[in-house]
């Protein structure tokens, strides 16, 4: 593997939030991760990135316990998630966003009510309260009136922007997201990456972008991993990143790589 | 796996040729009949897994009242026209049958006694649940089976929210409650019906009709005073409602694999909430009867 600054962190320094060690995950017969290993620091954007089918939103889905290795582990910081027990999951995640490819927005409550769920769920903060973090989310995503419209009553560029403060209403410390700009066209993309790299330095928060498009991983990542096969194949700052020299690399990235 | 040599030594030739692949056809055959078998005892585990933690999470439900509003007016008011009227012809078909038989023994005066009582014990419930599981189950399972393949359950998950409280108690409390409020409204308008075609086919005068009807539901039962048919009738409801709330959601919560999974899944809960509301029948019936 072609080897980065995230690479270079010791096992087991504080700095490492995220860890893939040696991860394997096959459903049936189809094997999709093989010994996937890479680490993300604190406080770095890492993007994923590789051809269709290659395990990106397979790995994201392991860092939050949607899914277990069948061999490896995933740590998040320093824990081995599929160790943890029902309840301390439930605490990580209440420490983690995700945001899902589709927004997966509750269809039948308002945009408001989307963003105020994990609130009212898990913590004892009180209406006011609520409202108000749900309306400073709604307008750090810019989309200050959006919060009465049901999930169907908006655009496809609209539900990510909630997906996201849906994500970061639990104002967490790590963020997951899963192909941020799936769908969306190349306006409302750029103003999801903008958005994405704004959040990442205000709230100085970890973060894993699955990823595959070169002007996504250019404006929002600090570090990228090239998955080949289910395996890490380059792990380079993404200066460096689009600058390629590995000939799968090469041949992915296209022209892009290019520019 | 080899075919026995005695086997194929007595057997003509091209039997001897097609042995080992009948063999190997019911090997696959009893395989596949395991794996069905395995399945099946599975798809029960998690549905009795998924009763027994909404059971357990009974006292969210006032956290959850708005939720069980909803469901209310969907199972309750949208499938009350179905009831009534599937309720009514019911009563009819009832009065009709039995009072073109007693009719030939000149009895056709007690069709209100066997109207009241087949309504109340048993048509009632069962057609209601039967309602309740084309509509109301089908619609459950395949709300939540979207909810599966759109990631919205995994968001409910990767939110730390319990999908069996938030999604599973209001559903099954709101069929529990709704199930014999519809079950009472289907014998009344079946017992009326009954009594339409008694007067104007049969030629019982409705006094006589009614008066019947009445009296056969005079027994009241040794634990509530109430008429034990009636009361029979809304415990089996209040049971089939929340079989077919469960096996609904439970069917929804698995669904896999996009617009298919969730057409599977609908389709699953329908037919396993009737398999499971005629089964409980018998039982219940022998338990209240017996």
């Amino acid at each position: 593997m072609t080897s980065g600054p995230g690479t270079s962190a010791a096992s087991g320094t504080p700095d490492v939030i995220l860890r893939f060690e040696d991860v394997h995950k096959a459903f049936g017969a189809q094997r999709v991760l093989r010994g996937l290993s890479f680490d993300v620091e604190r406080g770095k954007v890492l993007g994923l990135m590789g051809g269709s089918g290659t395990g990106k939103s397979v790995a994201l889905r392991h860092v939050i316990g949607l899914l277990r290795p069948d061999a490896g582990r995933v740590e998040v910081e320093g824990h081995n998630v599929s160790a943890l027990s029902a309840h301390e999951m439930s605490a990580l995640r209440k420490r983690m966003g995700y945001v899902f490819q589709e927004g997966a927005l509750i269809n039948w409550l308002t945009v408001e009510e989307n963003l105020a769920l994990p609130l009212v769920e898990n913590t004892d903060l009180g209406r006011g309260e609520i409202a108000d973090r749900v309306a400073e989310k709604l307008a750090m995503v810019h989309i200050p009136d959006a919060g009465k419209k049901l999930p169907s009553e908006i655009s496809g560029g609209m539900k990510k922007r909630v997906g996201l403060a849906r994500a970061l209403i639990v104002e967490p410390d790590i963020l997951l997201y899963d192909e941020p700009n799936a769908g969306l066209d190349p306006e409302i993309s750029r103003s999801i990456n903008e958005l994405i790299r704004e959040i990442a330095e205000i709230h100085e928060s970890t973060a894993l972008v699955v990823e595959h498009r070169v002007d996504c991983i250019r404006t929002v990542c600090d570090e990228v991993v090239f998955l080949h096969e289910g395996a890490a194949i380059v792990h380079q700052p993404t200066e460096e990143f689009l600058r390629p020299s590995h000939p799968r690399l090469i041949e992915f990235l296209g022209p892009d790589a290019l520019d | 796996m080899t075919v026995p040599s005695q086997l194929l030594a007595i057997s003509p030739g091209w039997l001897a040729d097609a042995l080992p692949f009948a063999f190997a056809a019911g090997v696959v055959y009893v395989l596949l009949q395991a794996a069905w078998f395995r399945a099946t005892v599975l798809e029960m585990g998690s549905t009795l897994e998924l009763a027994a933690a909404t059971a357990m999470r009974v006292h969210h439900l006032p956290r959850r009242s708005r939720w069980l509003m909803e469901q209310l007016f969907a199972a309750g008011v949208r499938n009350l026209h179905v009831v009534l009227l599937v309720g009514l012809f019911m009563g009819m078909i009832v009065s009709l049958q039995t009072g073109i038989e007693l009719s030939r023994f000149g009895q056709q005066d007690q069709i209100g006694t066997i109207v009241a009582a087949s309504m109340t014990r048993e048509m009632g419930p069962f057609i209601t649940a039967v309602v309740l599981a084309a509509t109301t189950g089908s619609a459950l399972a395949a709300e939540l089976g979207t909810m599966s393949v759109s990631d919205e359950l995994s968001a409910l998950e990767v939110m730390s929210v319990d999908r069996t409280s938030f999604l599973v108690v209001p559903r099954v409390a709101a069929l529990m409650i709704i199930a014999p409020v519809l079950t009472v409204l289907c014998d009344t308008i079946g017992i009326v019906g009954g009594g339409f075609v008694a007067t104007s086919q049969l030629g019982v005068p409705l006094a006589q009709y009614t008066e019947t009807a009445l009296d056969a539901l005079q027994e009241k039962g040794a634990l509530i005073p109430l008429p034990m048919d009636v009361y029979s009738g809304l415990f089996k409801s209040i049971i089939f409602g929340g079989l077919i709330a469960v096996i609904s959601c439970a069917s929804g919560l698995v669904a896999r694999g996009g617009a298919l999974g969730v057409g599977r899944a609908t389709s699953r809960a329908v037919r396993d909430s009737i398999i499971a509301v005629i089964v409980a029948n018998y039982f219940l019936t022998w338990f209240l009867y017996r």
